[in-house]
């Protein structure tokens, strides 16, 4: 129902040969498209209105740069003036004061306060070395307080004990002088959804965050949000001023246009980005990729840093020497299975891929799930340890018992194991002097390019994806070829990124 | 405070824009044409209500070639505004039926996270047994931390035996569990609540489809209401998952929650016309009994800004 704007803005632009600068009249036929854009990616309409003006004083007149095509250079424009207008940098949370720092989650019912108090709890202490205590003041919903509960047991963070008796006012003061008590270093104030319309819990929210002084008072959104997200915001805003954003179920397919808005009327930075229903799922939030959300370019730049991270580098130098070496055995074939796993598995891998979102069901109509990522560990797991090194040593006897073992058929431990000879035969070649400067080539050129801060070009995105195809990644061999033909916008490769790339950005 | 009342007094008292943006058509009163800056103004505030893009465009044309008798006042515009909404809305407008001849009827309640089914879940049980029906509720989120407390909680309140698990427990095999308990109880009412799942997570998605395949082993055409609950403040994601839960759950009609704040489901307009789905309850405050029936005229005049005591012609 929607043309990606690269292809709308590419035909706006079609007619015209190279131009030294672009003129109004094309400026405004393109902004137009940007500004449908925008508009159904749920960026409200007033926020697009003023956008539109700054982007039409900076694309008139601007010089259309040599070897970029117009339509290129106003994705560009529009790209920075997105990031621009969704806070620059990133910017951390304020936790590093005189303990205990007060966090005060608010926002609308089911917006994901309790699940992201719990996340947040998880960040600072496993990542900033934080002692953190959560208290729920929510009376209103059912099992809310039950719900932070089992989420602090799970973050092995502190929780404010429960009482019948005390309001919400009450509750808040109590926590705040036992963390101070108990030496935590942060408080975690989870509060009851509710409507930026209804003034009396406006009030009670105002008065808490009086008592307690917070150094950062949240507001948990929803990225699925519509126009409503200006009022929100600028309800929460006013009645409490908000310190920060945090944008939760980005791992969702709406493009998030609710995050240009609510950044635009607060004035106030989206701090951390929710991405999956796991505790650990909380990331910082990055408005470069933000940007290329809304404007539905992919999230192509989030890959190669996830593939980057769940590589451990150390990891991954043993295994480029092993591939270097044509050994490669079924410990390391096991390895890429985990890495796999830790990336989100083949969903959210493919979530992150410009339109490949869609194409879930039809890989998963495939055969290829998640779950046979599971099977195929399981039968690794079966195996015995000289088995694992010595792949030939699997005679139908071995076979069968592993397929027992690991509750599989004999079948699929046959498949494993083409699949593996299918894929040592590959790492042999990537061996090869042009393997390794095709994989150094995407890594270095590739999330240096993409993660530089600038929009990718066209041309950028294609090497990228023939890299990407040519570095002929082991996934593609896991698959067998059963994905359906034109499927794979990667060529014949598989999936990029899965691989035990050698080194990772600089 | 009747729902309606609610509902407008919801839409009217935060931001009153589409009101606003009509109303700054005054300029025009007294004219007997619309001219192009206040169609244009026309579609921005259908914008700003979520109607979306294209459903805006297309009914700025519908009201482009209105004929107007005599002069055109800002109530008068509304009204045929909410006129042609309602007339968009109508096929939808269908009230949650069940049927004496299941024995249970199985309702499945679907939807993202946060959306409030749990909530709904727990309304609709207070709804059934106030009409006398019995009901029997199953915990199938068994994700969620305390969804199963959240559900009982809701049990206890309106006094109906919730059938739950261990957390972490296979969905399906409670659900099927569930059937089993209603069916040996004589229960007239089984719902069904499920863990939210984005629906762009395939996996989850396949959770889904697996439990409306373990319960169809017991009950053939089960569930006999498949529903989705769809948050009022979403945005044009709303189609997408409409369309996804469509194909995994056979949707049967759709619930939209939270349309007490702010926001005002416009998105429900876009919905009509690209899927026709029933649209069967609105969730106007926390209240069990803030579950009220979908009218489309009542839902067009609130959405429009209109006062609900006018009536429409």
């Amino acid at each position: 129902m929607f043309d990606s704007l690269k292809d709308k803005l590419q035909s706006v632009f079609s007619g015209l040969g190279k131009r030294g600068t672009l003129n109004e009249a094309d400026v405004n036929a393109a902004l137009r498209e940007v500004r449908l854009a925008l508009l159904d990616a749920d960026v409200a309409l007033p926020v697009v209105k003023t956008f539109m003006d700054n982007i039409r004083e900076k694309a008139v007149g601007a010089a259309v740069l040599k070897s970029v095509r117009p339509d290129q250079q106003v994705i560009k424009i529009v790209n920075d003036g997105l990031v621009d207008m969704l806070g620059g940098e990133s910017k951390p949370l304020i936790v590093d004061v005189a303990p205990p720092a007060v966090i005060l989650m608010a926002g609308l019912q089911g917006s994901g306060k309790t699940t992201t108090a719990g996340k947040l709890a998880l960040h600072l202490q496993s990542k900033k070395r934080k002692k953190v205590m959560l208290a729920s003041l929510d009376l209103t919903r059912p099992a809310a307080r039950e719900q932070l509960r089992a989420l602090s047991e799970q973050a092995e963070a502190g929780i404010l004990p429960e009482s019948d008796t005390e309001t919400t006012l009450q509750l808040a003061k109590r926590a705040l002088k036992s963390a101070q008590l108990q030496g935590y270093d942060v408080l975690i104030l989870d509060t009851a959804g509710r409507l930026a319309i209804d003034e009396a819990l406006m009030a009670e929210l105002r008065e808490i965050k009086a008592a307690v002084n917070p150094h950062e008072t949240l507001l948990v959104a929803d990225s699925l949000t519509g126009q409503d997200a200006v009022r929100t915001a600028e309800a929460f805003h006013e009645a409490v001023s908000v310190t920060g954003i945090v944008l939760t179920r980005l791992d969702g397919d709406a493009r998030g246009g609710a995050a240009l808005s609510m950044t635009q009327v607060t004035g106030c930075p989206i701090k951390l980005v929710g991405v999956g229903e796991k505790l650990d799922a909380l990331e910082a939030f990055d408005p470069a990729r933000m940007a290329g959300r809304i404007l539905d370019m992919g999230d192509v730049v989030a890959l190669v840093e996830k593939a980057a991270e769940a590589i451990e580098e150390e990891e991954a130098m043993r295994m480029a020497e092993r591939m270097a070496s044509g050994k490669f055995d079924m410990n390391d074939f096991l390895t890429q299975l985990r890495q796999l796993q830790k990336m989100g598995g083949l969903g959210g891998l493919l979530g992150m891929l410009p339109g490949l979102g869609k194409m879930q069901k039809q890989i998963a109509a495939a055969g290829v799930d998640d779950k046979m990522i599971k099977r195929q560990e399981a039968i690794i797991l079966s195996m015995n340890k000289r088995e694992r090194v010595q792949v030939g040593l699997l005679n139908a006897s071995r076979r069968k018992r592993i397929a027992a073992g690991s509750g599989t058929t004999v079948q699929d431990v046959n498949k494993l194991v083409k699949q593996y000879q299918d894929m040592a035969r590959m790492m042999k070649k990537m061996g090869t002097k042009s393997g390794a400067a095709a994989m150094k080539a995407m890594l270095g050129g590739g999330a240096g390019g993409l993660g530089g801060g600038g929009m990718p070009t066209a041309e950028q995105m294609q090497q990228l994806s023939q890299q990407m195809g040519k570095s002929g990644n082991p996934l593609g061999n896991i698959q067998g070829g059963k994905m359906p033909g034109g499927l794979n916008p990667f060529g014949g490769g598989g999936l990029p990124g899965l691989g035990g790339f050698p080194g990772r950005k600089k | 405070m009747s729902w309606l009342k609610k509902l407008t007094s919801g839409l009217r008292k935060s931001s009153e824009k589409v009101t606003q943006n009509l109303s700054s058509l005054s300029r025009l009163f007294g004219k007997e044409k619309i001219d192009a800056t206040s169609l244009e103004e026309l579609e921005d505030a259908l914008i700003m209500a979520d109607i979306g893009v294209s459903a805006a465009i297309d009914i700025v044309a519908a009201l482009k070639g209105h004929k107007w008798q005599g002069e055109v006042t800002p109530d008068a515009f509304r009204q045929v505004l909410a006129e042609h909404l309602t007339e968009i809305l109508t096929p939808v407008e269908k009230p949650l039926a069940i049927s004496e001849d299941h024995q249970p009827h199985v309702f499945l309640m679907v939807g993202v996270n946060g959306s409030g089914k749990t909530t709904t879940t727990g309304k609709l049980a207070a709804r059934f047994q106030k009409s006398g029906k019995s009901v029997m509720l199953a915990a199938a989120d068994t994700f969620r931390a305390a969804a199963i407390e959240q559900l009982t909680g809701w049990g206890l309140r309106t006094d109906t035996p919730v059938i739950s698990g261990e957390r972490g427990s296979d969905a399906a095999a409670l659900a099927y569990r569930a059937i089993e308990e209603a069916q040996k109880n004589n229960i007239d009412i089984l719902i069904v609540d499920t863990a939210g799942r984005l629906q762009n997570r395939q996996e989850l998605m396949d959770e889904l489809a697996k439990i409306i395949r373990v319960m169809r082993k017991l009950i053939p055409d089960a569930p006999h209401s498949s529903l989705l609950v769809l948050d009022g403040t979403v945005g044009q994601n709303a189609l997408a998952q409409v369309k996804a839960f469509q194909v995994c759950a056979d949707l049967t009609g759709l619930i939209i929650t939270k349309l007490d704040g702010s926001a005002k489901g416009g998105v429900v307009v876009a919905l009509a016309r690209e899927f026709g789905l029933p649209v069967h309850l609105i969730g106007v405050g926390e209240g069990a009994e803030d579950l009220q029936a979908f009218t489309a005229k009542e839902f067009a005049t609130a959405l429009v800004g209109l006062d609900p005591e006018i009536d429409l012609a």
